[in-house]
């Protein structure tokens, strides 16, 4: 049973308070707060068994292997991909969509094209420029509308048999919007292309089967799923995790060194140069433990109880405008008040104990769309409540009366 | 009036207020009054890198004494600016370049002077100075 109180209690960040007031975090989008389930790993791995991986004979080495793969498996089963291999630790969402742009760079010609969504991430859109800099392929984006979705008429417009890659965030982090990514995956592999998902915002509320996604690479960040910072997950399906070629050369990727030659290892590792965050790997199968415990569905229908709950008080503040009123959201609202700059209201209602985030989020082309310079974006987690969200829509109504 | 009596007339001001509310409603006040910018100076050249808003300041010499104006887009941010202006404006370049900025802190805006702050409190001193520095340039 989903009991908040018990799992507030997980949370040791939750109690501290912030310029005097209770901590209300509502900046999950951003990074999660860490349970202790997860903290007594970390601390559990530098007080007992901390070594380097896949080298050691020693006793120490092999049980910090063992974990780290056990890591692995956990994550595959939670992605359900059918082999732990196609599971490649990275830094993070952002290093996982890089380590696949510049490989596919060996397989783009002068004219190919690659379609991005017009909601990403930056991290989602300048790897993409970069390889298109560097190959001569042709960028093409898939509007949205006013309620920040995807038009999907005019991404199949753009599909033909040029394209080659498609990219597009499974949930869009500035507007909570959930995309059909499924629709996305097979109007793309019916013109032969291929397709890369970020979902850095779906996995702290739902569980992506890659299998019936049919995806050809899916990422994630721990951070954002309770876990800590600096790691994170690359999915691919082995055939093209075969193609592409290794990213960063160095210790633990390779099979053979010679001056004259060197083989590069199996996967995973031929992915995994140097000493990966052993500790961060572990850490983020104790997330994914974590977060199972509790359940993916049960955190989705409570973030959804709270995002409807927030949704309806902040709409009766008068002048406030939400950004992102897809009928299939997560748990973010984006919002700006008439005349106010969101910048002023994030101050205020930190000094009053509120974490929001301000700013353009990352995803400048979505401010453009909507003219405007950024906004103030509250993101909620299965650990918040619906106190918290009186005590957010008294601080913005506070706010505004200080501002207008 | 020099910089520092300037100053410490502000400190004054802040020192009657009780809490971080009346602090920052008085700021907002003093952003409210900050003479405008002309819109002409309100250009890419004039605005200052750093902010999460966006803050124009504008430098003139006049009588060997160097005038300011500023806007931005954001209310808390225009009291920053006001608050430095008042301070620095109407001086000499060379005094300007020697003046401090411990009555920030003592108006309780120390949070505010981080580097990584995204309002840029850092920038503004630094764009107002590197005007100064500019100027006293051109008058030695």
């Amino acid at each position: 049973m989903f009991d908040i109180n018990k799992i507030r209690e997980d949370f040791p960040i939750l109690k501290r308070k912030v310029n005097g007031y209770p901590l209300v975090y509502f900046d999950n989008a951003a990074t999660s707060q860490t349970p202790k389930q997860v903290i007594d790993c970390i601390v559990d791995y530098y007080s007992n068994y901390n070594a380097n991986i896949h080298r050691g004979v020693h006793s120490l080495s092999q049980e910090a292997t063992d974990k780290y793969e056990q890591a692995r498996n956990k994550i595959r089963g939670h992605f359900n991909a059918a082999r732990s291999y196609e599971i490649i630790f990275t830094s993070g969402t952002t290093h996982g969509i890089n380590l696949v742009a510049n490989g596919f760079g060996s397989f783009l010609k002068e004219g190919d094209e690659l379609i991005v969504s017009a909601m990403e991430h930056h991290s989602n859109i300048v790897p993409w420029q970069m390889l298109c800099e560097r190959t001569g392929a042709i960028l093409k984006v898939i509007p949205m509308d006013e309620n920040g979705e995807l038009i999907m008429s005019s991404y199949k417009e753009l599909l033909n048999e040029n394209t080659k890659l498609v990219f597009c965030n499974h949930i869009s982090n500035a507007l909570g919007t959930v995309n059909p990514i499924e629709e996305i995956i097979q109007l793309a592999h019916n013109v032969g292309a291929a397709v890369l998902i970020d979902g850095a915002q779906a996995c702290p509320h739902l569980k992506p089967d890659v299998q019936k996604l049919d995806v050809d690479f899916y990422v994630a960040s721990a951070h954002k799923m309770c876990g800590p910072t600096g790691v994170g997950v690359l999915y691919g399906k082995e055939e093209w995790l075969n193609k592409l070629p290794p990213y960063q050369g160095g210790g633990e990727m390779i099979a053979e060194v010679t001056f004259e030659k060197t083989t590069y290892a199996d996967l995973p590792h031929k992915f995994e140069a140097g000493t990966p965050n052993i500790c961060g790997g572990i850490a983020f199968g104790a997330a994914i433990d974590y977060l199972n415990s509790i359940g993916m569905e049960e955190i989705m229908a409570w973030e959804h109880e709270l995002l409807e709950y927030a949704t309806k008080a902040l709409e009766e503040i008068e002048g406030l405008r939400i950004y992102g009123t897809s009928k299939h959201k997560t748990s973010v609202i984006s919002f700006n008040i008439e005349g106010v700059h969101p910048y002023d209201i994030g101050t205020i209602v930190d000094k009053l104990g509120v974490a929001v985030r301000t700013g353009h989020h990352c995803a400048q082309p979505i401010m453009d769309y909507f003219k405007i310079p950024g906004t103030v974006r509250a993101s909620f987690a299965f650990y918040n409540t619906k106190e918290e969200i009186d005590v957010l829509v008294a601080a913005v109504k506070k706010a505004h009366l200080m501002l207008a | 009036m020099t910089i520092k009596e300037i100053q410490q007339d502000i400190v004054d001001e802040f020192s009657m207020f009780d809490d971080w509310m009346q602090r920052y409603e008085y700021m907002i006040e003093l952003g409210k009054s900050l003479p405008l910018i002309d819109d002409a100076y309100k250009t890419d050249d004039n605005l200052i890198k750093g902010c999460q808003s966006k803050v124009w300041v504008h430098a003139e010499l006049s009588d060997e004494k160097l005038l300011f104006t500023a806007d931005s887009d954001a209310i808390i941010t225009k009291g920053i600016i006001a608050i430095l202006i008042r301070a620095f404006s109407g001086h000499k370049p060379q005094e300007i370049i020697n003046a401090d900025t411990a009555f920030i802190d003592e108006i309780g805006l120390k949070e505010h002077l981080s580097p990584t702050r995204a309002n840029g409190l850092v920038n503004m001193i630094k764009q107002l100075k590197m005007y100064a520095i500019a100027y006293q340039t051109q008058l030695n």
